[in-house]
């Protein structure tokens, strides 16, 4: 029975709702275990040593004096981890992050792991073990590492995307072209041309929760890895495929995880703790220190863009163009290539093309936040089309709505739109009170547009009815926003019955198959999509058991509002059985209720947002300061309002901080000069106001309730929105992210 | 060489020995089991670790152990009485202020320590108050709110 | 490591000039545990003084205000005669880290500490302050501003101690302020930093002042020039023009990961101009 995906209009009765979470009382009192709650009889204390260096050949490791000291259990280096991935080079990569080999290619690259009795002996026996380094030349800046002649990351890297393939290596590691029309010919057509140059400085997730893990290995190969992560299934995989264990044999327990924002889509430090507590045959705990998180995961690219768009006066964009030059850290990726797929995407241009460039160079290995790329890209595009807007004299929504993508709109990176919610969110916010509030002294106010696709991909949903006729439900994409409610709410929804009744876990990798990992913004979507199929199935052997007890076709019998119903004149005297009677049967109608659900939820619907902000500047010392801020996104369908518009409010924090002062500073020796929250300033309570939310629902067509992913877009808006905001505020237009004190303060004594 | 300390934790008597350079922060966590307390940073600029020393809310990382001896401390599992939440836990509940929930023990001792000392504070009291703790998730929106409901509410009670 | 917590400043001193290795004075450790974590500092003794009598206490004296060295800062604000008289230090102190690290740190903790950009000491030296040193022969007292010998120096000598701060008598129709610049509203070390002191005559002219800047050299600077810009004038336009030329030119700053030197130097001028503004207001000028 194949899950029907199709929207279903209809009045819901517990979706939309906002529920208790399952998890709350557990979160509240201190009882939630995350990745660092964990304890196992016997175990050790893993702790690595990670380079000093930002790019350096490791000539020679020494470990036998570590070795020696009294508690020290096992000590592992690159050869403990042999290369096991078969000329898989996103594997080998990934290896080689985990531990460095013939090279340290950033900062804070492992390149040995102690595991002693207790974290004070692990601590000595890191300073017992000597490593002859040969410091090599570094490049951190992406415009440096592309040019002719910048020290080499890797050897083997030909740039992907050119034709023929380069024969000699580079940092540039991947060209990608997107578009539609003939650019040079809509430039010629324009009345004005804006072209400008931007840069953005290397941000990170900032999860308060540093990675952490509870590794378990038997000598017969049968582990356990209790990890915080944003996917346990992707973990067991690669983590199996990495130390030559069979998948089956490893389970991994995702923990409560205190924030990911793609951050824990990656492994870091989980291979080693596997290796470590392998070597020792002990349970190994591993917890990274918030200096370690900052200089050995990975943050998102830092990057430098140059836009150009040609407008007419009536508003009419006659064509775009961007060149997208993004660093991926020391290892390839696709991350400029992201940007130039979501730069215009908010957009139905006639003539739009976008290149990239994507580059390694020494920094930690970029992972995925929030929407990757695309913030980037859009601080470059909104803000030129601000100056655009400003060129013709046309108001800055006016000029988007006009040349909005809608339903139908060929984007421009290559798919035809379905229905949208970039014009509907522009509407709202042009309608918005805050839009047309007075402003005060050294205020300005500002928007912008966001995009992001959004994802489905594989999942997995076991739903169980018990036998008191309550329900549980096993999830296999984690919960870290309160997710658990939402799938709860679903089957609720689905079964007819109240939320109370459905209680939802999230299950680890022995009890479930295989799940992706929670990102793209697919958890809400795709679970919901699953458990709506889980549901439907169980739905159908309750019938199918409330037929067998009436003696009646299956086709005679309806399920209505929580109960299976006889239905026709001939069974109007049958009372309905509800799901409590139903279970309480069924070990005499064919054994236990359940639904599975095993799919590939595609159809994911894309998103947009428009944000709307007031910011205020010290002309005197460049300080911005947030005064107000409204998000307006497309959600689909809102399941758990509070929880989304958490989101849309979180999001919009994490892009104002990344606007004005969040940023990866290294020095000219290469080296992270800003690894904790002292300097690498997130926002705190006192920087911001309340942040209005607004939520449109324009149903997502292949979700049974419209749903929609909602967790990333809302980042993607706040640079261009603050950058355009600053820029009203000051009359500088600032082309560098984050838009810090200093560099506001000179572009005013600048413009002066 | 280990130090024996007996204190107050919770109203609780409690003797534990603990290394002389070791944080109450890992006393608390690897020693008496109260986990409650998280370490996001270990450097005093995250306040996930929050307790109320003798009255005063500190991070606990930047505590010795030792220096715990005939102290009174707080921690978030003695916030609720029994099976009644405190105010301040069940107003985060209601009001999903939190979304991950690694920063809440903190905020929810923050705001206790707040509350204890100025029962009706402003926006701006509020989120100066709270401008130790960092939350990654919330944009501090519904947590602002959530306060400001439990004093509220504790006002009226 | 040893941890001692002794009763008097008598056996504190004798633990730390005894000490062979490595000793180090607890009070809100705010800094020490730090550096302890990040590895820096491997301490073989820390000596807490906050069991000794006194070093928690904040006591009007017949000179003005004597402040124990472990009186954490929180307790300065909730001391509502220190407050009135000398708001600028307290804001200052206030400033320090976040509510939690206000609940341990001190400001002798602070000035030992010896950064540059320590939020509580331009207001100590822009009020004059004094700290009492015990040590092994005996007690001495020094100005605040000759306590720091450098970035993570200070001039105490082995086995010497702060064990108080003193504040002055405030003169009648003074005022003082401390203003600092952060990117965030809370919790960020100070880009810049300034504490002004002034006192008036009857008639709103300022007779005498101290303009102290922080983080623009290696230690918190007094600066005469800035002072002498605003002595004899109202705070008129032209004595702040004054000021803030004359406290950007004694700002001798670094490019570092916090702001640029060019952003330092201009701010310094502001801040100072600002703190003018404050003080004289809170002196009573108009």
């Amino acid at each position: 029975m194949p899950l029907d995906t199709s929207l279903v209009r209809k009045q819901f009765k517990v979706i939309g709702t906002r529920v208790r979470r399952p998890d709350g009382i557990d979160k509240v009192t201190g009882r939630a275990k995350y990745g660092a709650d964990a304890f196992a009889p016997g175990q050790l204390i893993g702790l690595v040593l990670r380079s000093p260096h930002a790019h350096a050949r490791i000539k020679k490791i020494d470990i036998s004096k570590a070795e020696k000291l009294q508690g020290v259990k096992a000590v592992i280096t690159a050869a403990d981890l042999p290369d096991l991935t078969g000329g898989d080079r996103g594997m080998r990569d990934i290896l080689e992050n985990c531990m460095a080999r013939s090279k340290a290619l950033y900062d804070g690259h492992a390149v040995a792991a102690v595991a002693a009795v207790d974290a004070h002996t692990a601590k000595q026996a890191l300073k017992l073990i000597k490593i002859d380094y040969e410091v090599l030349p570094h490049v951190t800046d992406v415009d440096e590492a592309l040019k002719p002649g910048a020290p080499l990351i890797h050897d083997d890297i030909f740039t992907d995307g050119i034709e023929p393939k380069p024969t000699k290596p580079s940092n540039f590691c991947k060209l990608a072209e997107y578009g539609h029309g003939d650019v040079e010919a809509g430039f010629k057509e324009a009345d004005f041309v804006i072209e400008k140059s931007y840069k953005t400085e290397q941000t990170h997730q900032g999860y308060i929760e540093p990675h952490a893990c509870l590794a378990n290995v038997s000598p017969d190969g049968v582990a356990e890895l209790w990890v915080t992560t944003q996917g346990p299934f992707v973990y067991r995989n690669h983590c199996a495929a990495l130390l030559g264990l069979d998948a089956n044999k490893l389970r991994v327990t995702a923990s409560e995880i205190g924030g990911g924002f793609g951050g824990k889509t990656h492994v870091w430090a989980e291979p080693l703790a596997l290796a470590l507590s392998r070597k020792a045959n002990r349970p190994v705990k591993l917890t990274m220190t918030r200096d370690e998180v900052f200089r050995a995961t990975g943050p998102t690219s830092s990057a430098s863009i140059d836009v150009k768009v040609g407008v007419k006066k009536d508003g009419t964009v006659t064509a775009a163009f961007a060149e997208l030059r993004y660093q991926n850290g020391a290892f390839p990726f696709t991350w400029a290539e992201f940007g130039a797929m979501t730069a215009f995407a908010c957009y139905d241009f006639k003539n739009v093309k976008t290149v990239s460039r994507d580059a390694v160079v020494n920094r930690p290995k970029c992972a995925a936040y929030r929407a990757p790329s695309a913030p980037i890209a859009a601080f470059a595009v909104e803000s030129t089309m601000d100056m655009a807007a400003k060129a013709i004299g046309m108001d800055p929504i006016d000029f988007r709505i006009k040349n909005a993508a809608r339903e139908g709109t060929k984007s421009s990176y290559g798919p035809v739109f379905g229905p949208i919610g970039i014009g509907p969110t522009l509407e709202a916010a042009k309608k918005h009170a805050h839009w047309n509030a007075p402003l005060g002294e050294n205020q300005g106010r500002g928007m912008a547009c966001g995009f992001w696709f959004n994802f489905g991909g594989q999942t997995c949903v076991d739903l169980n009815v018990t036998p008191d006729g309550s329900v549980t439900v096993a999830l296999g994409t984690i919960d870290v926003g309160g997710s658990r409610a939402s799938m709860a709410l679903a089957v609720a929804e689905e079964l007819g019955v109240a939320y109370e009744q459905v209680r939802c876990v999230v299950a680890d990798t022995s009890s479930l198959g295989h799940n992706d990992m929670t990102d793209g913004s697919r958890g809400t979507f795709s679970s919901s999509m699953a458990a709506v199929d889980a549901a439907r199935k169980a739905i159908h052997t309750m019938r199918e058991r409330a037929a067998k007890i009436w003696e009646i076709p299956l086709d005679e019998v309806e399920w209505i509002d929580g109960q299976a119903k006889a239905v026709g004149e001939k069974h109007g005297n049958k009372a309905p059985l509800s799901i409590k009677e139903i279970a309480a049967q069924a070990a005499n109608t064919g054994g236990p209720i359940a639904g599975h659900s095993e799919i590939v939820a595609d159809g994911a619907g894309v998103s947009f947002a428009t944000h709307i902000c007031d910011a205020e500047v010290d002309p005197e010392t460049g300080r911005t300061s947030i005064k107000r801020y409204t998000v307006i996104q497309d959600a689909g369908k809102a399941m758990h309002p509070s929880y989304v518009e958490g989101q849309y409010q979180g999001g919009a924090a994490q892009g104002i901080g990344w606007a004005l002062n969040e940023e990866y500073i290294y020095g000219k020796d290469g080296r992270l000069q800003n690894a904790g929250f002292l300097d690498y300033r997130i926002p705190v309570c006192s920087d911001l106001p309340f942040i209005d939310t607004q939520i449109l629902e324009i149903p997502n067509p292949n979700h049974p309730y419209g749903v929609r992913g909602v967790g990333e877009t809302s980042i993607v808006p706040p640079l261009g929105a603050i950058g355009n905001a600053i820029s009203n505020a000051a009359g500088v237009r600032l082309n560098h992210v984050p838009m810090s004190p200093p560099r506001v303060l000179k572009a005013i004594k600048d413009a002066r | 060489m280990s130090v024996k300390v007996s204190t107050t934790i919770n109203g609780d008597a409690v003797d534990f020995v603990c290394q002389p350079d070791e944080p109450l922060l890992d006393v608390l966590r690897n020693r008496l089991g109260l986990t409650g307390a998280k370490e996001g940073c270990g450097t005093g600029d995250c306040g996930a670790c929050s307790v109320i020393l003798d009255g005063r809310l500190v991070c606990s990382c930047l505590v010795l152990g030792v220096e715990m001896e005939g102290k009174k401390l707080e921690t978030v599992e003695g916030l609720a009485d029994g099976p009644k939440l405190h105010p301040l836990q069940q107003q985060f509940i209601d009001g999903a202020a939190l979304q991950c929930g690694i920063c809440t023990p903190g905020f929810l001792i923050a705001a206790k320590a707040l509350l204890d000392k100025n029962p009706d504070p402003s926006e701006e009291e509020i989120r100066f108050g709270l401008a130790g703790n960092l939350c990654r998730c919330t944009g501090y929106d519904k947590i602002v709110r959530a306060v400001q409901a439990a004093a509220k509410e504790m006002r009226g009670a | 490591m040893r941890y001692e917590s002794p009763a008097t400043t008598k056996d504190a001193v004798a633990l730390l000039a005894k000490e062979k290795g490595q000793a180090f004075v607890l009070a809100g450790g705010t800094d020490l545990l730090v550096k302890m974590k990040a590895g820096m500092l491997e301490p073989d003794l820390v000596v807490d003084i906050k069991r000794i009598k006194g070093m928690k206490e904040i006591k009007k004296t017949a000179s003005g205000f004597s402040i124990g060295a472990a009186v954490p800062c929180a307790a300065l604000k909730e001391n509502a005669a220190l407050v009135k008289t000398w708001p600028g230090v307290v804001e200052g102190a206030s400033l320090i880290g976040s509510k939690q690290v206000q609940g341990r740190c001190t400001m002798a903790g602070n000035l030992c500490n010896a950064s540059p950009a320590a939020d509580s000491v331009p207001g100590l030296v822009a009020a004059g302050a004094k700290v009492v040193i015990a040590g092994p022969r005996g007690t001495r007292k020094l100005a605040v501003e000759d306590v720091p010998a450098g970035v993570g120096r200070t001039v105490l000598k082995k086995g010497e101690f702060i064990s108080a701060i003193e504040l002055p008598k405030k003169p009648a129709r003074s005022g003082d302020a401390y203003l600092r610049f952060i990117p965030r509203t809370e919790m960020d070390i100070a880009v810049v930093s300034a504490g002004v002191s002034l006192t008036l005559d009857a008639k709103g002219v300022i007779t005498a002042a101290r303009v102290a800047l922080g983080a623009v050299a290696p230690t918190v600077l007094l600066v005469k020039e800035a002072a002498k810009a605003i002595i004899g004038s109202k705070l008129d336009d032209e004595a702040k023009a004054r000021l803030t030329a004359a406290a950007s030119a004694a700002a001798r700053p670094i490019d570092d990961k916090r702001g640029t030197k060019e952003f330092r130097i201009d701010v310094a001028g502001v801040l100072a101009r600002r703190a003018a503004e404050l003080a004289y207001a809170r002196a009573g000028g108009k």
